[in-house]
């Protein structure tokens, strides 16, 4: 993937950092291996909000509600439904999916900022069923100690499981952005009205990307419950769902991989600023603001800028 | 191919268009004037869907298509290009006209095949009539105004039309440009037998191309009809073209 954004130097750095990420369970302590899966999944969060906010214009505010739902999703169906932890793991992305399409439908008439202020209501909507309802979700305790199959039960093996299925589904976003879905998404971004104008059904393309980001950041949630084996409501609460949305500023939302990157930069330094200081927030918004000032395509985003002062990736003829 | 009947639509109260007739023949190339605010865009708008008129019909290859979506109307054919600059700004030249080429062959449902492995070959041979090839990589936000307004009706054409709207294809232009558009819009007409319906201030382009000419004042249709008729009209020559001295010469 790397390869394709930064050249040969760039497919270099990429294999290294394969490498990298594969060897780490070897060299590094236990907390960094842990720290490590939460960016891989998080990122992969990220990388589905950039998928409908970076490529396809949509102003998806409260995106971490699909990772909430396919992390209850996968949750319940284990302790609730006694069911094997593989199908359930299917089944919680797939229900993000669903609640996507829902939350899609009705949110996509409206566009923008507008479309944002409906997703974020609706989506409290969903963090206030699931805070309250003690007897199904277990409220505002959550659901701790899930049970894991032997194979990925160790801190390990949840790594490498999530390293996995990351990059599965980081390869499976990439393809579809390169897709002519996926050049029809950007054209909607763009120029809703021109696209309509060239035969594009462009409300039923939204709710369609809407519904692809709601299944990857449902797998996300999922992970989420492999690695950490809890689940709890402020995983669906709104300002996960910012942070989500900065981490995507951060990296460079014009970038595939900017979000993945957005997101090892901000667990990072929280992690190491919150052993200083308890405002971590603070940080967060004096970084947000020198972003914004000198870094308006993300940190990403202006590498590629000088890396290739072309804004795109040549065409390939014939 | 084309039938406008009595289309009106009202933003609160303000007639924009009222009483809007126009009929256009296969293979004509007919003008629409009229002063600023007369309801050209509107007009324009309501036929291709992106307005749903209040009452009137349009009526296009024999099929009443009055209020169907945009997409719906496009893939009958009928493409348009925008007077406001209306392309997709972070998508290469090449991509832009992809993109409309794969909207035409109704691929953009696919995930998985990828897009620049597809339509090559007819993205080219659009870009190549229309002159834009050598700048196919650029970013279309980085283009000249000139070429800019090229690559709208690069992209119009890319849905593969009979009919083409074309609202101020020369809004902005310079002279050069202007003339590089106007054997553009011949040649699409002449050599891809495509009828165009356009709107435009420059007198001299209109008469020079147009085979008939339709006048809007106030939203409601005045007369259409040829060049000579129009530039004869003492209604038209009143309400637009000012001076009455012009038929004598």
């Amino acid at each position: 993937m790397k390869k394709d954004i930064l050249g040969r130097k760039g497919r270099i750095a990429g294999i290294l950092l394969l490498l990298f990420l594969f060897f780490l369970p070897f060299i590094a302590p236990r907390f960094y291996v842990y720290m490590a899966s939460i960016i891989l999944l998080t990122g992969l969060l990220a990388t589905s909000l950039n998928f409908v906010l970076g490529y396809g214009g949509v102003f998806q505010f409260h995106h971490c509600v699909f990772y909430g739902a396919g992390a209850y999703g996968t949750a319940l169906m284990i302790t609730k439904g006694g069911v094997p932890l593989w199908i359930s793991f299917i089944a919680g992305p797939v229900v993000a999916a669903l609640l996507g399409l829902v939350m899609g439908i009705i949110c996509v008439r409206l566009s923008k900022l507008y479309f944002g202020m409906l997703q974020i209501s609706l989506g409290s909507l969903v963090w206030v069923i699931i805070y309250r309802w003690y007897s199904f979700t277990g409220g505002d305790d959550g659901i701790h100690g899930i049970t894991m199959p032997d194979i990925i039960s160790s801190y390990n093996n949840a790594y490498y499981f999530t390293l996995f299925v990351s990059l599965i589904c980081l390869f499976i976003m990439y393809r579809m952005i390169k897709s002519p879905f996926g050049s029809a998404l950007q054209g909607i971004r763009d120029n809703p009205i021109r696209s309509e104008m060239i035969g594009i059904n462009v409300r039923r393309h939204q709710v369609m990307a809407l519904t692809i980001a709601g299944f990857f950041a449902g797998v996300a949630g999922a992970l989420f419950v492999v690695v950490d084996n809890t689940v709890f409501p402020d995983m669906l609460f709104w300002t996960l769902s910012l942070e989500t949305v900065i981490m995507c500023l951060v990296g460079g939302w014009f970038t595939f991989l900017g979000p993945m990157l957005g997101t090892a930069i901000i667990i990072a330094l929280r992690t190491f600023v919150s052993t200083y200081t308890v405002y971590w927030a603070l940080v967060l918004g004096i970084i947000m603001v020198l972003v914004i000032f000198f870094l308006p395509t993300g940190v990403l985003g202006f590498i590629e800028e000088k890396l290739n002062k072309k804004m795109i990736e040549p065409v390939i003829e014939e | 191919m084309l039938e406008v009947k009595a289309l009106t639509k009202t933003f609160d109260g303000f007639k924009a268009v009222s009483d809007a007739n126009l009929h256009v023949k296969k293979g004509e190339i007919v003008a629409v004037i009229g002063p600023n605010g007369a309801g050209k865009t509107t007009l324009f708008n309501l036929i291709t869907g992106i307005l749903k008129p209040d009452s009137g019909q349009v009526i296009f290859k024999g099929e009443n298509i009055t209020g169907l979506p945009p997409y719906e109307i496009c893939r009958k054919r009928m493409a348009r290009s925008f007077q406001v600059v209306n392309v997709f700004q972070r998508l290469s030249v090449f991509e832009n006209v992809r993109v409309a080429v794969l909207a035409r062959m109704g691929k953009t449902g696919n995930l998985f095949t990828p897009s620049k492995k597809l339509f090559n070959k007819e993205t080219k041979e659009i870009l190549e009539s229309v002159g834009l090839v050598k700048k196919k990589n650029h970013a279309s936000a980085l283009l000249s105004h000139g070429d800019r307004k090229v690559l709208e009706i690069a992209i119009a054409l890319g849905g593969d039309p009979e009919f083409l709207i074309l609202d101020e294809p020369t809004a902005g232009m310079s002279p050069e440009e202007t003339a590089r558009c106007i054997d553009l819009v011949k040649h699409l007409s002449e050599k891809l037998g495509l009828t165009i319906l356009f709107c435009e201030h420059d007198m001299e382009l209109v008469f020079a191309i147009a085979n008939r000419i339709m006048v809007m004042v106030r939203g409601a249709t005045i007369i259409q009809g040829c060049c000579e008729d129009v530039r004869c009209n003492q209604a038209v020559q009143d309400a637009y073209l000012g001076r009455s001295d012009t038929c004598s010469m």
